[in-house]
């Protein structure tokens, strides 16, 4: 007993030090690029997918070549460890020498540890010498995280999209749904071929958000934290779209694929006819790596797709913080962004303006071959903005209550 | 009891203390870190006081009540068959040369991962799996899967199959190292001479004896499957999953105030497993007592061939399915393109083995050296404590150690967090020594449960006749005792090998990601759900247990290749 008391008073004692380490200042650049040196980071980042590894492997060795900084690839299943551990470490008192320092990270993580104050000195994304290629005018989620102000807290990595995936050799172009509402006239002539992941996957719960944007009477009121007296009657076109959609669904709707992934391997297995994704050169990709046939191809609805980004962030107590903003920084080169956007490496667009770079940076990205099911820029349709992360709750608990226990 | 005052004892007094000393810390963190949350008491989110309030949000889930009873059904009905089959197995086929065949089948299968068994097996039985395949579409017609819910069903019987073909070779090995224990020969004889059938005799005579020492393996295999999380998130019900994959959905939720509900779910989840067993020990003792009704009334089961025929052909058949599913998983991983209804890839390719390979062994390392240490130091403790447990009566030490259990049926997410505080807050983390002692506390249970009963159940009197030779203590351990168990040593020491290959979440959070180990990154790559990489991570994950089963199967036969008694 008298241990569980200690372990208690332990948990207790948790008065919270300001990080007293004097930190880096990246408006003097030399100075941080100075101190980086010698500096490991410690790169906590979703490690599902073995293109994306292999890229985070390149960017390793070049800033071991470049800025004697060693970057660690520690490959997370789910990113909310990350967002635990820095949490437990705050707990745990230790605000200087935590064992993350750089996370990849957006949405919900990034509102859940700005708001508990776990992310390094607000700014420093907007200070470093590359931030003056990004396209932060156009791309409005650069600096509006799910609605969320960026406030430089975290720097963009890539920008991603929903794009929808056929096989043209089972799915005609011309048959394909323009709308979520033609989605739905769709599965009623094809029972059974389509499916989502279940939320609270981070797919499955974008694909309702997508319906929820389409269906909504007024957009505008998602871009506010979800108001309780309001929202049955906000919602109630998602949820009576969705009671007719399930059970014409993969399996009427009583299993679902668990991720992305599982859900791709449906399609590959002839289970379904169109899946969709984030990341429009997915297609490509998978068809690069053998994992989908070769006439998969990629449309999106022309009244727009979701559209969001996705960042790097510093936590509070990092021991590197100098050479994580090394590594953020060079993660927003061109050299970097390029390479990154070619579908055999990786196929994750870039948040930099090609209007903003030099004629040599912008040869790299314009001899890029984006791959035979790829949609080029023009082609993606318009961008509709993430709704607040709190509407991703509420949908996701709204979700569970109505479909997640079957009858 | 009289204190002998030598050598072994003095040493083996310390086993219990230093066992608490080393274990305590972690363990009672590990609690704390459980029931404090679920009260409500975690500052550094912000709950400061103690409160029901998650416990009201938990009951409020849609489903919750028939998550939890999901969990218990699967659990004991998985562990039911397993056990069932295995006992059945051997009771008609010990001793034989069936035995042996289906025995060399089945022991490797051990060291296979439970995820990787899981996605074998779904691969074979879902409607655009292996088997489908293999009769599509000339006996089907199916040119594209059928819709059909084979998999995820909502009763779970995809996860009970599933767990049943991955308990039946832990059952049957913890089985066989009790088996020695018995008098094989003889008891078939003289069941035989009165005219009982194999099994009944078998059941009647030496089943009674072999259970009593099985009996806590089979309680963690119960706790196991009642608690299990990837196997469940596999071939389990979605709507609604089972409760510890909830738990784990809760822990992970990026809205953190769900890890109280997921502390207060933890607390649910040791109250399933601590109902499951209670409800299998009732279960227990309706099955002695039938046994004994059958016993008295004189049933022999004569004519038990067809009985027998099917145990071994169910035992054959579980075997196969994670031989085939991991065929299948070993085609993906050199498979390229494979559409629906080809039996085999279309294209085959090694990119994938020759991109992972130069990647895997600093992890191989660290994996290798962390199974070794933690594993020697449990059956270090394990010796002493049972060394001291013969000096002092059974019961004393036994209580004191009993904790040691905890961590296998206290649902191990929930358990971490506490325990990750603890480490913190001593600097422990991301340290070789913090990693060891994480893993020690998942490996020392599994060792102590496989090795205390066949210690417990040795025939003394062999110890008598070397002390009556005039030997002493240390002698008669180093040549008796500890020879004539290197069999259930060797075997303790490859389960606890496998329990620490297979650590995940105490691997990443205590090594805080800077200690990746095999199985770390295979569950990382398996996030992203590609058949080809599991494939491949199944294989090296299968790999490191599998040359400690090797080890502990081979290693007593070349011991005693001069000894005939000592080759069973």
């Amino acid at each position: 007993m008298n241990r569980l008391f200690a372990a208690a008073t332990c948990l207790a004692a948790l008065s919270v030090l300001p990080a007293v380490a004097a930190d880096p200042d990246p408006k003097n650049w030399d100075a941080v690029i100075e101190a980086a040196r010698g500096q490991t980071v410690y790169f906590n980042a979703w490690g599902g997918s073995p293109n994306i590894n292999s890229y985070i492997e390149w960017t390793a060795g070049e800033l071991e070549k470049r800025y004697s900084v060693e970057l660690v690839h520690v490959k997370l299943d789910d990113t909310a460890n990350a967002v635990a551990t820095v949490v437990a470490e705050k707990a745990a008192g230790r605000d200087d020498d935590g064992t993350i320092d750089l996370i990849w990270i957006n949405g919900e993580n990034f509102a859940s540890m700005k708001e508990q104050s776990l992310l390094f000195a607000p700014g420093w994304a907007e200070d470093l010498p590359n931030w003056r290629f990004v396209d932060f005018e156009t791309q409005t989620t650069i600096r509006t995280d799910f609605t969320v102000p960026v406030e430089g807290l975290e720097s963009p990595w890539g920008m991603t999209k929903l794009v929808f995936f056929h096989d043209e050799a089972n799915t005609p172009t011309d048959t394909l749904p323009q709308s979520a509402d033609e989605l739905l006239q769709w599965a009623r002539q094809h029972p059974g071929r389509f499916s989502y992941p279940q939320p609270p996957d981070f797919i499955g719960s974008s694909f309702v958000k997508q319906v929820l944007s389409e269906k909504v009477a007024d957009r505008a009121v998602l871009l506010d934290p979800v108001d309780e007296a309001s929202f049955d009657a906000v919602a109630a076109p998602v949820f009576e779209y969705l009671d007719e959609l399930h059970p014409l669904m993969w399996r009427q709707g009583r299993a679902y694929p668990q991720n992305y992934p599982a859900m791709k391997q449906l399609l590959a297995d002839n289970e379904v006819d169109i899946i969709f994704a984030f990341n429009p050169a997915e297609a490509s990709s998978a068809i690069a790596n053998g994992e989908l046939p070769d006439t998969v191809r990629s449309f999106t609805f022309p009244g727009g797709t979701l559209a969001n980004t996705h960042f790097v962030s510093i936590p509070y107590n990092s021991s590197a913080k100098e050479a994580a903003l090394v590594t953020a920084d060079f993660l927003i080169s061109p050299e970097a962004q390029a390479r990154k956007q070619d579908p055999t490496v990786w196929g994750d667009p870039t948040v930099l303006a090609m209007n903003k770079l030099d004629a040599d940076d912008r040869a790299r990205f314009d001899a890029l071959d984006l791959g035979i099911a790829t949609l080029a820029p023009d082609e993606l349709g318009p961008a509709l903005d993430e709704p607040h992360p709190s509407w991703m709750d509420r949908i996701e608990d709204e979700w569970r209550r109505r479909y997640g226990v079957a009858n | 009891m009289i204190q002998p005052r030598d050598g072994v004892a003095r040493i083996a007094r310390l086993g219990p203390p230093l066992t608490v000393a080393i274990l305590a810390g972690p363990i009672l963190a590990g609690l704390a870190g459980t029931i404090l949350p679920a009260f409500g008491y975690l500052p550094a989110l912000g709950g400061a006081r103690l409160t029901t309030d998650a416990f009201a949000t938990l009951f409020a889930m849609p489903g919750i009540a028939r998550s939890a009873t999901l969990s218990l059904t699967t659990g004991l009905v998985s562990s039911g068959i397993s056990l069932l089959l295995v006992m059945l197995f051997v009771a008609g086929w010990a001793g034989t040369r069936s035995f042996s065949r289906v025995q060399s089948m089945i022991s490797p299968l051990l060291s296979v991962p439970h995820a990787a068994a899981a996605f074998g097996f779904a691969f074979l039985i879902a409607p655009s799996g292996l088997l489908a395949r293999l009769v599509s579409p000339g006996l089907t017609g199916w040119t594209r899967p059928p819709d059909l819910l084979v998999l995820n069903d909502p009763a779970g019987l995809a996860l009970i199959a599933g767990l049943v073909v991955k308990e039946v070779p832990f059952l049957l090995l913890v089985t066989l190292a009790a088996l020695p224990q018995i008098r094989l020969t003889e008891t078939r004889a003289l069941a035989a001479a009165l005219g009982y059938g194999r099994i009944a005799g078998f059941l009647y005579l030496a089943w009674p004896a072999i259970y009593r020492q099985i009996r806590l393996a089979v309680f963690a295999v119960v706790a196991f499957a009642a608690s299990v999380v990837d196997v469940a998130i596999i071939l389990g019900p979605n709507i609604p999953a089972t409760l510890a994959v909830r738990l784990v959905g809760w822990m992970n939720d990026q809205n953190l105030s769900m890890r109280f509900v997921a502390a207060a779910g933890a607390l649910l989840q040791l109250v399933v497993v601590l109902t499951a067993l209670g409800l299998w020990i009732v279960v227990e003792r309706a099955f002695a007592r039938l046994r004994e009704a059958l016993c008295a009334r004189g049933t022999r089961l004569r004519r038990d061939a067809g009985l027998r025929h099917a145990s071994l052909g169910l035992m054959t058949l579980s075997g196969g399915i994670v031989l085939a599913g991991l065929v299948a998983l070993g085609l993906w991983s050199v498979a390229g393109l494979w559409p629906f209804p080809q039996p085999l890839p279309s294209t085959f390719m090694l990119q994938p083995w020759m991109e992972t390979l130069p990647r895997v062994a600093g992890p191989l390392a660290t994996t290798l050296a962390a199974a070794t240490l933690s594993t020697l130091i449990a059956i270090l403790l394990t010796l002493l404590c049972l060394l001291r447990e013969r000096d002092t009566g059974r019961t004393g030490g036994r209580k004191a150690l009993a904790f040691i259990y905890l961590p296998l049926i206290v649902p191990q997410v929930a358990f971490l967090f506490g325990l990750q505080f603890l480490f913190l807050s001593v600097g422990f983390v991301a340290s070789f020594s913090g990693l060891v002692l994480a893993h020690l506390i998942f490996v020392l249970p599994y060792v102590f449960l496989s090795l205390s009963d066949p210690w417990r159940a040795f025939d003394r009197r062999y110890e008598a006749v070397a002390a009556g030779l005039g030997k002493r203590r240390w002698r008669t351990l180093l040549a008796i005792r500890l020879p004539m168990l290197a069999r259930p040593i060797l075997t303790a020491a490859a389960v606890g090998f496998a329990v620490s290959v297979g650590q995940y979440l105490p691997t990443l959070l205590i090594g805080a990601g800077r200690l990746p180990t095999i199985t770390t990154e295979a569950v990382a790559l398996a996030s992203g759900g590609a058949r080809r990489t599991i494939g491949i991570y199944a294989f090296l994950q299968m790999l490191l247990p599998a040359i400690g089963f090797a080890i502990a199967i081979a290693l007593p036969a070349l011991l005693f290749r001069h000894r005939r008694a000592m080759q069973s």
